[in-house]
């Protein structure tokens, strides 16, 4: 690794990649925890009560998080998968299946908090509006690429169909992203933007980003011990993992 | 304390919230743990098998 140029292709190949995994997980479960940690203190002890919400609007500071992860996994997922389409690379489709149940698992709780902050706030649990109806869409494609790529039996051929219904879905982002604005809903718009104006007070906006990257770690640590199990189960029958894991147990 | 647990009398849905994403976040770690552990124990049972092969 002392050359300046990376040859990421080297990474590409499971026997490589695992290992690296490995060595990866251990640190980002720790930030995961740290920053959570000083997350969760910051939610409930520092952010101070809303003047509208009450202590209610806390809620924000998993909800806004988890949308965001919900979204940005999507896209991430589609890309590796994209990847695996173009280069053929076997860790790339890895990757994309290792993603899909911790994108559906934060797609979940952005419904669940929404529903449990739009009871006492707007008086109802669900309403069918946009920005509702196509992040619970979005759900239903995180499920529907993890049951179309378990239907396929042969892994590469599961690999090139869930890629292609994952790259299909990504319209679905920025439907979710822009619905605010393209119709009118229930939901508020949004209090930070891309173009770096926010409309929330420093404290709070501070603690929802330290939430936000606590999520980051948390989907990284937990993204990769998946890719690692898949690698397992995928090259059980190669040489180098009789040699690596073999001994164990 | 019971003033915080309180939560304004919002306690049923912040609670809900946070208490529900932090079940699901020591869950999923733990299902993968133990998916781990049965992938390890088959492919050591397999390489067991091949020394036997062998020998």
């Amino acid at each position: 690794m002392s050359s300046r140029i990376v040859n990421w292709f080297k990474f590409s190949s499971p026997a490589t990649f695992y290992p690296l995994a490995g060595r990866l997980i251990p640190w980002f479960t720790a930030a995961a925890v740290i920053t959570l940690g000083v997350g969760l203190y910051m939610s409930f002890f520092v952010a101070p009560t809303d003047y509208k919400q009450g202590e209610g609007y806390r809620i924000i500071f998993v909800h806004v998080g988890t949308a965001w992860m919900s979204m940005f996994i999507y896209v991430v997922m589609a890309a590796w998968a994209g990847l695996g389409l173009v280069f053929n690379t076997r860790v790339s489709a890895m990757m994309a299946s290792a993603l899909a149940p911790t994108g559906a698992m934060f797609t979940f709780v952005a419904l669940w908090t929404g529903a449990l902050w739009g009871k006492p706030m707007w008086g109802t649990w669900w309403v069918w509006d946009a920005r509702l109806t196509s992040e619970l869409i979005l759900l239903f494609l995180y499920l529907g690429f993890i049951a179309l790529q378990s239907a396929i039996d042969d892994p590469r051929r599961a690999d090139r169909a869930g890629a292609i219904l994952a790259i299909v879905g990504v319209v679905n982002i920025p439907i979710i992203y822009y619905s605010v604005q393209w119709w009118n809903t229930l939901h508020q718009g949004a209090s930070v933007t891309v173009s770096g104006q926010s409309s929330m007070e420093t404290v709070m906006l501070w603690t929802m980003l330290i939430m936000t990257f606590g999520f980051w770690f948390y989907a990284i640590a937990v993204v990769l011990a998946r890719v690692r199990c898949i690698i397992l189960e995928r090259e059980r029958d190669t040489t180098w993992v009789r040699e690596l894991e073999g001994e164990v147990q | 304390m019971a003033e915080f647990f309180h939560m304004g009398g919002y306690a049923l849905y912040v609670w809900g919230s946070f208490g529900v994403t932090l079940l699901l976040m020591v869950i999923e770690p733990m299902l993968l743990k133990s998916r781990r552990r049965a992938i390890l124990k088959r492919i050591a049972r397999m390489a067991r098998l091949n020394v036997g092969e062998v020998s």
